[in-house]
């Protein structure tokens, strides 16, 4: 355990330090982020009708749509010159989703993914590979610093290279590894086909940012002969690190001296039962760049409040039976529709008829997008055809940071609704 | 005017091209000669035939994808060493040939089909050396 002082906290204790840095924060954004005081003042809300965690209830939601209509730096909270780092993550349409991180926010993200790797029975005798992707991902460089704080000896590995990645798992004889489920699946293949699986000393493996079925866990643990655990985040709220699951594996706990987690209706927006499952939202109470109040972050779930097994008093939460939204996370990285429509969109020859195929062949996550030829797009050479095809592929690759087949289909063979528009079929089996 | 080629793009899958000929079966029309061009993912049907303006729309109401595209078609002896010297005549004035197939052979005549990078150009150059064009009324009444 990396802080047990605050891992088994009392719930009343936790509630009273919750209060008091909520209604810290509430007072914050209300001076100084103009887009929230406008939110409250248009339901008459004032700070201080705010004085415990029961007042959260009245306080507004914050969506994706906030940061896009905020783009960039709108929801800071505080001056440029305090931002020192920046990150960014997919945005519904086109547009980024940006988040910034103050100094002291910088080091509570790395305190909370230290707790999450310590759960995990890493410390500071491991030799962990850090297989997130480095750069505006807050993957990356989030497990890299929570390890570092750990002591671990941290290797970035980032992503793209999985013969360096398993070169240097047995050359360093390297512990821990913190990577994607569908990646964890991907490496175990390899070490199976070269007949590396004796070869190899890793224990533990940390796997975030796509879901992945309890059976999955089970059968990376068997094969590879090590622990395997679940952490939970979004950059919106901080990154990796805001929940992971202990050895009982019975929920993510949340670190909830941070962020408090609710559970609501996503059709009524009113709070779920207890127990019951809804919609994921979270309050950060002591983010410093952006605090956030009630962000919904789509992700379906329910929370459990009882003590667990471990000792933690850490609301935890079950696993999550899928998004309110279209969403989808491909290869480990978000895609929403939407980025596609207004990709295709800004291609004058192309037609807005699209349909996105997404499949796991093997291991790794594909994607399809099936485009219709129309008399815009049609030509009777085939070195044009070609040609836009592959400037389909590129403007889709710049768009998603995910590379895309694109697959030209007649026209009026894709799926017409009367209503919604259907732009994805999921084969996958999760 | 200008000889037209009816041009359909075709997904790889069973019975498309089936389905293609069938419509230009309903509609009476005759083809005169054809090219399947493939990609592992789709083919190009150039066809070029007796009536390509009702085959267009034919089609085309059926929910293909197609186009006309001014082609020359091309009269030449039927001799050895005849394709090499129009190829050569061609690529000596800079004219790209972007794809060509054969329509007919008939006793002394051979005729083919050329898409060129510049049709206009290129008709100039073959009608100084002889070479005789087919208009879109000789295909017509073919």
């Amino acid at each position: 355990m990396w802080n047990e002082l605050v891992e088994c906290m009392s719930r009343e204790d936790l509630k009273k330090l919750q209060s008091e840095r909520l209604i810290a924060t509430v007072e914050r954004v209300y001076n100084n982020v103009e887009h929230y005081r406008k939110k409250m003042d248009a339901i008459g809300l004032k700070p201080s009708d705010i004085k415990s965690v029961d007042d959260l209830v009245k306080l507004p939601y914050t969506t994706k749509a906030d940061l896009r209509e905020t783009y960039p730096f709108g929801l800071f909270a505080v001056p440029q010159k305090k931002i020192v780092r920046i990150h960014a993550s997919s945005g519904t349409t086109g547009k980024a989703t940006v988040v910034g991180y103050t100094k002291k926010d910088i080091d509570t993200w790395s305190e909370c993914v230290a707790r999450c790797f310590a759960m995990a029975g890493v410390t500071d005798e491991d030799i962990i590979q850090i297989a997130y992707g480095y750069g505006l991902f807050t993957g990356g460089l989030g497990a890299h610093n929570g390890a570092e704080k750990l002591g671990a000896t941290v290797v970035p590995m980032s992503t793209g290279n999985t013969t360096k990645l398993i070169n240097m798992m047995k050359d360093f004889n390297a512990t821990a590894l913190a990577c994607t489920p569908s990646y964890l699946l991907h490496i175990a293949e390899i070490l199976e086909g070269n007949g590396d699986l004796d070869k190899i000393k890793l224990k533990i493996a940390i796997c975030g940012a796509e879901p992945w079925t309890e059976q999955m866990r089970m059968k990376m643990e068997k094969t590879l002969n090590i622990k395997a655990y679940d952490i939970y985040g979004l950059s919106e709220i901080m990154g990796p690190g805001v929940a992971c699951d202990c050895e009982y594996h019975l929920g993510l706990h949340v670190n909830e001296d941070h962020f408090i987690p609710e559970i609501i209706d996503p059709k009524t927006l009113k709070p779920a039962k207890e127990g019951e499952i809804g919609e994921l939202v979270f309050t950060t109470i002591t983010k410093e760049g952006l605090p956030l109040i009630r962000y919904r972050t789509r992700d379906l779930t329910s929370i459990c409040y009882d003590k667990c097994k471990c000792g933690r008093t850490q609301a935890r939460l079950s696993k999550f039976v899928g998004r309110s939204d279209d969403m989808l996370i491909i290869r480990g990285v978000n895609v929403f529709p939407g980025q596609v429509e207004d990709a295709l969109a800004k291609l004058e020859e192309v037609s807005m008829h699209y349909m996105m195929i997404v499949d796991r062949v093997g291991t790794l996550d594909t994607l399809e997008i099936q485009v219709e030829v129309d008399e815009r797009f049609f030509s009777d050479e085939i070195k044009s055809l070609e040609a836009l095809t592959k400037k389909i592929g590129h403007t889709i690759q710049q768009a998603l940071g995910l590379s895309a087949k694109i697959k030209l289909v007649e026209p009026k063979t894709l799926e017409r609704s009367m209503g919604k528009a259907v732009h994805v079929i999921d084969k996958r089996k999760l | 005017m200008e000889a037209k080629q009816l041009s359909v793009f075709i997904e790889n899958r069973e019975g498309r091209l089936e389905d293609v000929l069938k419509v230009l079966k309903d509609n009476n029309i005759n083809i005169l000669s054809l090219s399947l061009a493939d990609t592992s993912e789709y083919g190009l049907l150039r066809l070029i035939v007796n009536n390509p303006e009702v085959g267009k729309n034919a089609l085309q109401e059926k929910g293909f994808s197609t186009m006309l595209t001014d082609v020359l078609v091309i009269r030449i002896d039927h001799k050895v060493g005849q394709l090499h010297e129009l190829v050569y005549k061609l690529s000596k004035n800079n004219i790209n040939l972007e794809y060509m197939y054969g329509l007919n052979v008939e006793n002394k005549d051979a005729s083919l089909v050329l898409k060129t990078s510049d049709i206009n150009k290129a008709r100039e150059i073959l009608i100084k050396n002889g070479v005789q064009i087919v208009t879109a009324s000789d295909i017509e009444k073919m």
